[in-house]
């Protein structure tokens, strides 16, 4: 009898992670059958769900539209250039104030989580014009930096929760073993905080991925990433659903993949600690 | 042997020069089916010129905001931009633009029909050459109004619209007599109840700025708007703008729909209209005081003050707003298809006569005057806008008031007592009164 209460149970525990999860993943879904619809029955009431006419069209001419390739390359240049280079100021960041605190650490740890809630349009004036200056207006580098800088608190803040969890005995150890800083960083506590760190590149990536304030603003045409290949398809005159679902989905693909192979990983790193 | 190796050398030293002096234009652009069309065309201008484009496409609002950081920085990062009445004189008046005053006698800038090039003027100078131009107009179901027994006047009135849209109206069909934007933000609800205030007898400003929302004609058309949406409107007006009507009308839920004149093509067009068939169009409504409530726009293409291409930007210029783009997109895509409202030429062709909404385009543009928009004086130049930099953020503030309104969240002397405030502060704020 128990054990029928338990399977009720865990369906009914299956069905609602099921329903919570379709209800999540649903403007997606949406996203991705739109695309594949005329214009006509993108706009369609009561809306079509399944059974349409299923076109392939709206990708052609996003195809013939678009350099989706170059568009493609910008992001995962921006997106894996500003993770990894805030990855390599972060870390030692984050060691420093896990295992060295000060008694100002954790104000400023507090100063560089206030600067998320300045609105990103209050510094675009003074940012744009540092960039003309420098010669970086519509440079992947200069796009690079911006995004780093702008995830730098968080990838500070994740790695630093993930430090703190490390006994400061086992570097005490090392460090009496003879390993220097560099050595006692790279060797003992990044390979014990790798499912952190890990979670950390996969979150950072996709907040990058998806940046679309910086990434409008401070480009043209050559460092311009899928944020503004999906903007070329939005028009507040004109129809254009279903071609800017398409453009949508092939912006959201190569993300969706990747968060869908590693979301293992992802999970494990945000919800269990650094050595369990 | 010797005669032919000099010839050899020279013409690979003109090729050499020639590649020198080919530049590669930047050009910052809106994401609507004519512009969309002039970038597949774009090959043509390199052929002639050897200079080559890359387009920067991004939504309306966003370019808007992009090319305004650019502009006014001194940026460079475009060698043209696409923009529109309401910014040209301003950025004309700021020195912003590149004056475009010396197009070449080819070019025929006499021909641009003289609304726009009035639209696109700062102190009698060109600032920005058209690129299609649209007005406002009324497009009806001819099905449905002869249903009704009534005849559309080609210019009616107000009070026509209202009874004709009472009587066009079938709640049980899902059918509403009338759809009309009703969406916050100066260009899409803010517009259209400008424009229409216009015929009303109301204005932004007097003459010394001060706001006019405590005068009657003001109540009178907010309250007219209310009224005749509540009888005859489709359910939440109130988020309605330009796409969510034109889904509406194309499934053959409007009787009416006043809107910009590019949205004919985009009803008559079987492809995507389930009502192609029976679209009439009709000037848009006025109220007996000479005003109709009609506007103006136009998207234009300008060269921004920072480019250091200026000379092939010109080029481009000229090549995109001539009569000789205009025959190469008919020749491509058909005469229903080409960009409309730029040019006085394209309506004397008869080949464009034919298509059928092309008289009442060009009737709606010509009845609008920007530089004399209202009934009172006022001080301002545009019709469903004031060309002053601070009205953007006004309108799109005073239009959230009256969206509420729509919605039902208040009563129209509350929102434009609100509305006389906003715009005051905002005015006495900027130095103006």
């Amino acid at each position: 009898m128990a054990r029928s209460v338990t399977n009720r149970r865990k369906t009914i525990n299956t069905m609602l992670a099921w329903a919570v999860g379709l209800l999540i993943f649903f403007p997606i879904l949406w996203t991705i059958l739109t695309s594949f619809k005329t214009e006509g029955e993108a706009i369609a009431d009561p809306p079509v769900f399944l059974f349409f006419n299923w076109t392939l069209e709206n990708y052609s001419i996003v195809q013939e539209r678009s350099d989706y390739m170059r568009y493609l390359t910008n992001s995962i240049f921006i997106a894996g250039g500003s993770t990894l280079l805030g990855i390599i100021i972060a870390v030692p960041a984050a060691w420093s104030m896990a295992f060295v605190p000060s008694k100002r650490t954790k104000d400023i740890l507090m100063w560089m989580l206030s600067t998320k809630m300045l609105p990103a349009v209050g510094v675009l004036y003074p940012i744009y014009l540092l960039f003309i200056q420098l010669g970086l207006l519509d440079s992947r580098m200069g796009l690079v930096v911006v995004l780093m800088l702008i995830n730098l608190p968080i990838i500070i803040w994740m790695l630093y929760t993930y430090f703190k969890e490390i006994p400061g005995e086992i570097l005490e150890a090392a460090r009496m073993d003879g390993a220097t800083l560099r050595e006692e960083i790279i060797y003992i506590l990044t390979p014990m905080a790798i499912p952190g760190i890990a979670s950390t590149i996969l979150l950072n990536v996709i907040l990058a991925w998806n940046e679309a304030f910086w990434t409008l603003n401070l480009t043209a045409a050559k460092a311009a990433p899928l944020t503004a290949f999906i903007a070329s398809y939005s028009s507040p005159e004109g129809l254009f659903y279903a071609k800017l679902s398409a453009a949508s989905t092939m912006a959201i693909a190569p993300i969706l993949i990747l968060g869908w192979f590693s979301q293992k990983q992802l999970v494990r790193g945000l919800t269990f600690g650094a050595v369990k | 042997m010797k005669l032919k190796n000099t010839l050899i050398g020279a013409t690979a030293l003109a090729m050499i020069a020639g590649v020198a002096g080919a530049d590669t234009l930047t050009i910052a652009t809106v994401n609507n089916g004519d512009m969309i069309r002039m970038q597949g065309l774009t090959d043509d201008f390199t052929a002639k010129t050897g200079h080559t484009v890359e387009w920067v496409t991004l939504e309306e609002n966003v370019l808007r905001q992009r090319v305004t950081t650019d502009i006014s920085t001194k940026g460079g990062a475009f060698d043209i931009m696409t923009i529109g009445m309401y910014e040209t004189p301003i950025w004309g008046k700021n020195g912003w633009l590149v004056p475009l005053n010396d197009l070449s006698a080819d070019y025929n800038a006499a021909d641009i029909l003289p609304a726009m090039a009035g639209g696109l003027s700062y102190d009698g100078t060109l600032y920005a050459a058209p690129f299609y131009g649209e007005s406002s107009m009324i497009m009806y179901r001819t099905d449905l109004m002869e249903k009704a027994g009534l005849t559309m006047p080609e210019a009616p009135t107000w009070a026509f619209v209202r009874e004709a849209a009472a009587k066009m109206t079938d709640r049980a069909n899902e059918i509403n007599g009338i759809c009309l934007r009703g969406k916050a933000g100066w260009g899409e609800g803010g517009a259209f109840i400008t424009a229409m205030s216009n015929s009303f007898g109301a204005r932004w400003f007097d003459m010394e700025w001060n706001a006019q929302f405590d005068t009657k004609p003001w109540k009178d058309t907010l309250e007219f708007f209310v009224g005749m949406m509540n009888e005859s409107g489709p359910a939440g007006y109130a988020t309605n703008g330009f796409n969510e009507n034109l889904s509406l009308f194309q499934q053959g839920k409007c009787g009416m729909w006043i809107d910009a004149t590019v949205a004919a093509s985009f009803v008559t067009n079987p492809k995507d209209s389930t009502v192609a068939d029976s679209v009439g169009f009709a000037l848009a409504p006025d109220n007996g005081l000479g005003k109709r409530s009609n506007w103006l726009w136009a998207w234009a293409l300008a060269i921004p003050a920072g480019t250091q291409k200026t000379d092939a930007a010109k080029q481009f210029i000229e090549w995109a707003t001539s009569t000789s783009y205009i025959e190469l997109v008919a020749a491509n895509e058909g005469w229903a298809n080409v960009p409309p409202g730029a040019r006085t030429s394209l309506y004397e062709n008869p080949n464009y006569q034919s298509v059928p909404f092309a008289k009442m385009t060009l009737d709606s543009i010509l009845s609008a005057d920007p530089n004399n928009s209202t009934v009172e004086p006022s001080p301002y130049v545009g019709i469903q806008f004031a060309a002053i930099p601070e009205f953007a953020g006004i309108a799109t503030d005073v239009s959230q008031e009256f969206s509420a309104v729509y919605a039902g969240q208040q009563s129209v002397d509350e929102a434009l007592a609100k509305a006389q405030a906003i715009t005051n502060d905002a005015m006495e704020a900027a130095g103006y009164r």
